[in-house]
């Protein structure tokens, strides 16, 4: 199998999967519990969700790790379980994947708050992406996907980490940005050309930003990185803001909706396109659909 | 420059160290204690949430000031008490059950508090009944809940069928918030209202408690 980074240079766009807690809801994880603990207990779920996205054409295939760190664990009293707990779900991608897709590490925010606003020191934050990173690589992971970091010195530690346990593991790194009067910035105020230049600085090989907005502003924020980086873009769009109906959580923005948008992203120069929270097998089908309609590609 | 308004002003810098020495020294001076809450630390506050509602600063900023806040508010605190100078009331608040997300439960914590109310704060993943016997324990006439998954929200409207079961309903007032969370939401579960930020909230909670 190629090397991601070798596809993407060679100007390829990779589909990435969508979104995994609804689909782990639906499949019996009870609200509030531990998503990784699934892991451990529902190995066959995680599967069963990986050969959905991959017969819907994903290429970049997730593993359901997001809140694998021992600090996050730690809320659940799980964190002494960080190896298994990342292993378990590798390996699970990794029995769907075959030789034409990748398994990609996932790894969100640690749940606690940097010094001096926070409480908790930065050499303990990158300890605990380190220890799952490492589980991750040693797991065999074909790429990092560190996502919805809202603080960009939370994010540079990820990626910092990353680089230090398994410098030759490709590493995707997005953040979750909210629309202001003055652009687009995280809630902890970092804005996407500087957010942008401190990822590349730290050693992300692709920059990019998840969750928090539907496609079209995800296209102005693609715009943006554009503008701020060389490096090769992600985008993981949410399917829009979700709105309640009858006490359920509706996305609104459907498969044929969002792929004619992405359109754009590819027009921006993106290399990797995946769906965030609401999105599902049939919206990673369109996207793919529309890729190929495209590039005119026909593998994968 | 005014030392309460060097109080303002140094709150929202942030500077934790700077805003607790200046308190102290506004007490050694003699201006009296529910004067330094206002027209200082509160004063600072509400300029800090207007500054985060309008994208002027973020989190961090807002956090910083919040510390700096807590190190004004424990040098009044005891004086406040000694004085039996009254608060403008008690909110029972927390993140309701199955729901870790605390950031926006915290900020509202910290506005709520940089108005001059007594907060209670049950923290995340807060049972029902829990919020029932805090409110009656304390006797808060208001509750705050919050919650960022769509998946809890229908907590909230538990804790509300709890306050009617136990015949509080009217007595302990709801206020609900949280990014999926709605006011149309807030209607359906029967919520008296529903806040769409930290300062809305402080809004809102006045309004309940009828000291707006």
């Amino acid at each position: 199998m190629k090397p991601p980074l070798e596809r993407i240079a060679a100007g390829e766009v990779l589909i990435a999967d969508g979104a995994m807690g609804t689909l782990l809801l639906e499949r019996g994880l009870a609200p509030g519990a531990c998503p990784e603990s699934f892991n451990l207990s529902h190995p066959e779920i995680l599967e069963e969700i990986a050969r959905l996205y991959r017969h819907a054409g994903a290429e970049i295939l997730q593993t359901n790790t997001f809140g694998g760190s021992p600090l996050k664990l730690a809320r659940y009293g799980l964190d002494g379980e960080t190896e298994a707990v990342n292993r378990a779900a590798v390996a699970a991608v990794r029995r769907v994947a075959g030789p034409r897709a990748y398994v990609s590490g996932s790894c969100g925010p640690c749940g606690r708050m940097l010094k001096p606003y926070g409480d908790t020191d930065p050499a303990v934050i990158g300890a605990s992406f380190e220890r799952q990173l490492r589980a991750l690589a040693e797991a065999g992971v074909d790429l990092f996907c560190i996502e919805t970091m809202t603080d960009l010195a939370e994010a540079v530690l990820a990626v910092r980490a990353a680089k230090a346990v398994a410098p030759a593991i490709p590493v995707m790194t997005t953040m979750t940005f909210d629309r202001t009067r003055r652009g687009f910035f995280t809630i902890m105020g970092n804005g996407i050309a500087p957010a942008a230049a401190a990822l590349v600085e730290a050693g992300a090989d692709l920059v990019g930003s998840n969750c928090g907005n539907g496609i079209e502003a995800m296209v102005e924020i693609a715009r943006e990185f554009r503008r701020s980086t060389d490096r090769p873009l992600v985008i993981q769009s949410n399917a829009g803001l979700p709105e309640m109906v009858d006490g359920v959580a509706v996305y609104p923005e459907t498969p044929e909706f969002m792929a004619a948008h992405a359109r754009a992203l590819l027009a921006i120069g993106i290399s990797v396109l995946g769906g965030c929270c609401g999105t599902t097998p049939a919206h990673i089908a369109a996207f793919k659909a529309m890729v190929r309609d495209a590039t005119g590609r026909r593998d994968g | 420059m005014d030392i309460l308004k060097e109080i303002a002003e140094q709150l929202q810098q942030g500077d934790e160290e700077r805003v607790g020495e200046l308190t102290r020294e506004a007490i050694h001076r003699g201006v009296a204690p529910p004067e330094i809450l206002d027209r200082g630390l509160i004063a600072g506050m509400n300029v800090v949430g207007e500054k985060f509602r309008e994208h002027e600063i973020f989190l961090p900023d807002v956090l910083l000031a919040a510390k700096a806040m807590y190190a004004g508010m424990d040098e009044l605190r005891p004086l406040l008490a000694r004085e039996g100078i009254p608060t403008l009331g008690k909110v029972v608040i927390g993140t309701v059950e199955g729901d870790l997300h605390d950031i926006g439960k915290n900020l509202v914590g910290v506005m709520l508090k940089g108005a001059g109310l007594e907060v209670i704060d049950l923290g995340n993943d807060v049972p029902p009944a829990r919020f029932v016997e805090a409110a009656t324990q304390s006797g808060a006439t208001v509750i705050g809940m919050s919650a960022l998954l769509t998946t809890t929200m229908p907590a909230m409207g538990k804790v509300i069928a709890l306050l009617r079961e136990r015949g509080l309903q009217g007595r302990v007032r709801t206020v609900i918030g949280g990014a999926p969370v709605s006011a149309d939401f807030a209607r359906q579960i029967g919520a008296d209202a529903y806040a769409y930020d930290g300062a809305n909230a402080v809004e809102r909670v006045k309004a309940l408690l009828g000291v707006a």
